[in-house]
């Protein structure tokens, strides 16, 4: 079952149309996405009303493009505000312990290492729920004791910074470690040997061969968090992050101005993604 | 400062970025979680430690239904994946060479790319009622009228094993990648065919890729909220929204923290299970 291993005409035919049909099956559902976004009609279905942009950029109501509606842009907006806290804060944890782990010998190592991936293995779901419930016992012992009221530690956009957190670091750390491991100590020693403290040989030498590993860790800590859905759901506020608003007229049933979204997050997140492989590839 | 103590304090501000947020975020919630599941109100804002949540689960028959119904469905839908996936990963780790093989495999990731909410979205606009494939079914003249293929089952495992996909096509075609041709050439040397090849030197080979891949899946599917709900339809039974249900429409958080523990137990269980059947450990599978 190898090139070099001559196979039946008819096993390899079947083979053949077996992955054409996987191929077909995977893009099939996000090009409808695509293509109803410019379906002249007030329902993403067929018939095919004709080509028009109103999804895009008409401005009256009830055919509201996308780029008029003041909701639907407001919880981009905030989206995009969670995922930039969310990239900043994986990425620095994500660094220090790429350090930690890579570089540094201490007790309950390996424990602490299992213990960090925990994350990866938790429901999103559970992740969600167990840090509402854990920070509404802060909330409400804060309010019965000293009567403060913390309004963030109530369903917020802070916590769905706070719970993206929680495993997208996990992620992280475990792209920026692996670009650490390859780095040849050596090259921190000369610098050092030529009068570089550790810090800015760390700075200097170090740091500009993670880059990629970073960059490339940021991007996807960005994009998981921006489409993230099950952790939010259960920590989001009065601010409602894209995906919680879109799941809300996903369920009502609405026009195809959910497709220009879709399209343009599709176009978006692509762009990013081919931007990760590019940054990555690079320089190894 | 002499050098030691600066080496400490130095181990020491690395490691406090991990130890808050480890125990912040991850070990303190879920023990708070357990306390709270572990109680029950007995009179307003007077609890009192018991097991009545955990209980109440095995005595109303729709929560443990709804349980098992949950696990089975993603052990068939891991199944399928799995199944499926195989040939593929197959095909591109080592029946494609050079650009096709880089190009196919990059398009096996798109899906991962593209928020769960857009992939399910598809599916929507392809089987609802007046979607594409009944009005294609009309068209060729295999069905009269509209064709309702949404709020199923069948619907339900379509969208898990596509949005699992990929979970099982990386590691698989990562595992199948670095199985020499020569080792394949030679089970055929040896007399084999193709099917004792593959089950006595390619399976074998892949099965680290296996294991993490199913376990992947596995747990994506458990924890999976929107395929279930938006392609099952408001009466589809599944335990994530359950727990969605207690703590947020019914506000009965102890009820709901004791469903999060099932299933983290249940996650936690098949995960362990599948980690000890292959001999492998979470370290060397995620890490």
């Amino acid at each position: 079952m190898i090139p070099s291993i001559p196979q039946p005409k008819s096993f390899r035919v079947l083979y053949g149309a077996y992955i054409a049909l996987f191929f077909v099956y995977l893009v099939l559902p996000l090009a409808v996405v695509a293509v109803f976004a410019f379906n002249d009609s007030m329902f993403p279905s067929l018939p095919w009303g004709g080509f028009t942009l109103d999804w895009f950029l008409n401005d009256t109501e009830p055919r509201l493009g996308l780029f008029h509606d003041g909701r639907l842009l407001e919880s981009i907006w905030t989206s995009f505000f969670i995922a930039c806290w969310v990239t900043v804060l994986s990425v620095a944890v994500g660094t220090t312990n790429a350090f930690l782990f890579e570089r540094r010998e201490f007790p309950f190592k390996s424990f602490l290492y299992m213990l960090m991936l925990l994350p990866l293995v938790v429901p999103g779901v559970i992740l969600g729920i167990s840090i509402l419930v854990f920070s509404s016992t802060i909330a409400n012992w804060l309010e019965n004791s000293y009567g403060i009221d913390l309004e963030f530690l109530r369903p917020s956009t802070f916590l769905v910074i706070v719970g993206q957190f929680s495993f997208i670091a996990t992620i992280t750390t475990l792209v920026i470690a692996a670009r650490l491991r390859k780095f040849d100590t050596a090259l921190e020693e000369a610098a050092q040997s030529l009068g570089a403290s550790r810090l800015t040989a760390v700075r200097t030498v170090t740091m500009p061969y993670l880059k990629p590993a970073i960059v490339g860790a940021a991007i996807v800590a960005f994009l998981m968090s921006f489409e993230n859905f099950n952790t939010t759901l259960m920590l989001a506020g009065s601010d409602q992050p894209l995906t919680i608003a879109m799941y809300g007229r996903l369920r009502e049933g609405s026009t195809p101005e959910l497709n220009a979204l879709s399209l343009l997050l599709m176009t978006v997140s692509g762009g990013l993604a081919l931007l990760s492989v590019f940054v990555q590839r690079d320089k190894d | 400062m002499n050098l030691k103590a600066a080496t400490r304090l130095s181990l020491f501000l690395l490691m406090a970025p991990l130890l808050v947020w480890l125990i912040g975020l991850i070990i303190l919630p879920h023990a708070d979680m357990l306390a709270i599941s572990l109680r029950e109100r007995v009179a307003v804002r007077t609890y009192e430690f018991s097991f009545a949540n955990y209980g109440e689960f095995f005595n109303e028959p729709l929560y443990w239904r709804t349980f098992a119904r949950t696990a089975i469905m993603s052990i068939v839908a891991t199944a399928l994946t799995l199944l499926i996936s195989f040939p593929v990963s197959y095909y591109i780790a080592k029946m494609l060479r050079g650009r096709l093989k880089a190009f196919l495999f990059l398009l096996c990731l798109v899906p991962f790319w593209v928020s769960e909410l857009v992939r399910t979205f598809g599916w929507m606009i392809l089987l609802r009622e007046s979607g594409v494939f009944s009005n294609v079914l009309q068209w060729v003249g295999m069905a009269d009228g509209p064709v309702e293929m949404l709020y199923n089952d069948a619907t339900i495992m379509v969208g898990l094993v596509y949005t699992s996909m990929l979970f099982m096509v990386v590691p698989l075609v990562t595992t199948l990648d670095s199985l020499e041709d020569a080792q394949v050439e030679a089970g055929y040397d040896l007399g084999g065919n193709a099917f004792s090849v593959l089950r006595t030197i390619i399976i074998p080979h892949a099965m680290p890729g296996i294991v993490s891949g199913c376990i992947v899946v596995f747990m994506l599917t458990l924890g999976n909220y929107l395929t279930p709900v938006l392609l099952g339809g408001k009466d589809n039974l599944w335990f994530t929204a359950q727990i969605y249900t207690q703590f947020i429409t019914r506000f009965n958080w102890e009820q709901g923290a004791a469903f999060g523990f099932l299933l983290l137990g249940l996650s936690s269980l098949i995960v362990w299970s599948g980690l000890k059947l292959s001999r492998q450990t979470l370290t060397e599978t995620m890490g």
